[in-house]
């Protein structure tokens, strides 16, 4: 075990941008950007993580990860805090991200919109070139705008006839 | 021991962190966040303000979720049920505000969900009502989002950044939820005879709410611009609306709005029958087991 004092200013980060997300545990928090810092001081560690959707349930779990993490390698003051302002938005997920997201097999997301005052109707179903994450294809349909997260789509292949998920933008 | 699963970690209670029965791992979901009120800011408006956003939120979630197990298909459910997440998210951030604004009312976010009574709830009443049929499920839905998006895009200015937060994060959540239901209603307004014939029905049904989401209440207006004047939220409101009815071949109902009672509504705590039903269900299993934890 790595104790605190022998520990520096940077790897207090690196263990807790190496928890994976408890739903998509291919990607880390620092992948997807949920993580958004880490400040050490005298080895008293805070680490602030933001929520991706307002009902996320698994924010109280990253939280708990993230503190165990950094308890076990000996940072005996570990204060893990919330972020609300800016929100998260789909395009903080990094470039190692989208990678690897696309080999797990889940479509990574386009660009979020720019967003003016108000948020135009939406009145046909979201049109995005969706590469399925299989075969490459982009003769993909979507198949439903929420899928087992707030955070993904549903989409199914017409060439590999493969189902699908895609990270919605945000 | 290896904790890479996330699986193992939940199934396991690996210190005294015990979780309270009623949420997943129920911590402080504004856990670190400046909730300090700004020095021109009532603080007791303020909080009763933050009740009356997240209880509309924590009421309509509840009967969200009791369509679940009763969609016609999964993918609908999974809809509704993300839908209903994203709203109890928001219920929980808002009635988290309301006691860091003012202590007073509660000691945290479980006391005011589980242990109020109905006329202290401060929910619009349209959001009250069980739902007839899917049609009067997407028609509120599409009423209730397209009305809470138009006041969070002002709410998101708010000179309370914590309110001003909460609104950014939700405008993208319910943008997805009206269009969503947008397209059902026009889906079932421009079906057959009697899924066209449903939906009419089903607008005609909710409409009675509808003038009570717009009426300014005198904590919004003596909040100023910490509030979100809902009566400046009737304008894109019914320019949304006039888009979905015309898509839909709907009329828009004339049908006359629900009256106040001594001149109050369900911002001042007078609700229908149907809010003690909602709580009967929301709160028996807290109220049976106070301090249960799992």
């Amino acid at each position: 075990m790595v104790t605190a004092a022998g520990t520096t200013a940077g790897s207090a980060f690196d263990i807790a941008a190496a928890t994976p997300d408890p739903e998509l545990p291919m990607v880390t928090i620092a992948d997807l950007g949920i993580l958004r810092a880490v400040e050490e001081h005298d080895g008293r560690v805070v680490a602030t993580i933001t929520p991706t959707y307002s009902g996320c349930p698994a924010m109280p779990e990253i939280a708990h990860d993230v503190r165990r993490r950094l308890e076990r390698a000996g940072f005996t003051e570990v204060v893990v805090r919330t972020s609300i302002d800016p929100p998260w938005s789909s395009d903080w997920i990094t470039d190692n991200g989208r990678h690897k997201l696309a080999d797990a097999g889940i479509a990574p997301p386009h660009s979020a919109p720019t967003r003016g005052p108000t948020t135009l109707l939406q009145l046909r179903p979201t049109r995005r070139l969706v590469a399925c994450p299989r075969c490459g294809s982009t003769q993909t349909v979507r198949t439903a705008d929420f899928a087992a997260t707030a955070c993904r789509a549903l989409y199914r292949c017409d060439d590999c006839r493969e189902p699908f998920e895609y990270v919605k933008e945000l | 021991m290896h904790d890479d699963n996330a699986y193992d970690l939940l199934a396991e209670n690996l210190d005294d962190h015990h979780r309270w029965a009623f949420g997943t791992g129920f911590v402080d979901p504004l856990e670190g966040v400046d909730t300090s009120v700004p020095d021109d800011v009532d603080a007791s408006m303020l909080a009763t303000y933050s009740l009356m956003l997240g209880d509309d939120a924590l009421v309509y979630s509840h009967r969200l979720q009791q369509w679940i197990t009763r969609m016609p298909e999964l993918e609908e459910e999974t809809a509704i049920a993300n839908v209903a997440l994203d709203l109890l998210g928001q219920a929980r951030m808002f009635l988290t505000r309301a006691v860091k604004a003012d202590p007073s009312r509660a000691d945290d976010e479980d006391r005011l969900a589980f242990f109020r009574e109905a006329h202290e709830f401060r929910n619009v009443r349209l959001v009250e009502h069980a739902d007839g049929d899917f049609a009067e499920l997407v028609g509120r839905l599409l009423v209730v989002s397209t009305w809470r998006l138009a006041l969070f895009e002002r709410l998101r200015w708010s000179r309370d950044p914590v309110l001003a937060a909460i609104a950014a994060r939700a405008v993208n959540e319910l943008a997805y939820h009206r269009d969503y239901a947008a397209r059902w209603v026009v889906t079932l307004g421009d079906g057959t005879d009697l899924s066209h014939h449903r939906m009419q029905a089903a607008l005609t049904a909710i409409w009675p709410y509808v003038d009570e989401l717009f009426t300014t209440h005198p904590v919004e207006r003596a909040l100023g611009d910490a509030a979100a004047d809902p009566a400046m939220a009737r304008e894109p409101f019914d320019a949304v609306l006039d888009t979905v009815l015309t898509a839909g071949g709907l009329e828009r109902p004339t049908t006359a709005p629900l009256g106040l009672l001594n001149g109050r509504a369900g911002r001042d705590g007078m609700h229908t029958e149907s809010l003690g039903l909602v709580l009967a269900e929301m709160q028996s299993v807290a109220r049976a087991h106070p301090e249960a934890t799992w």
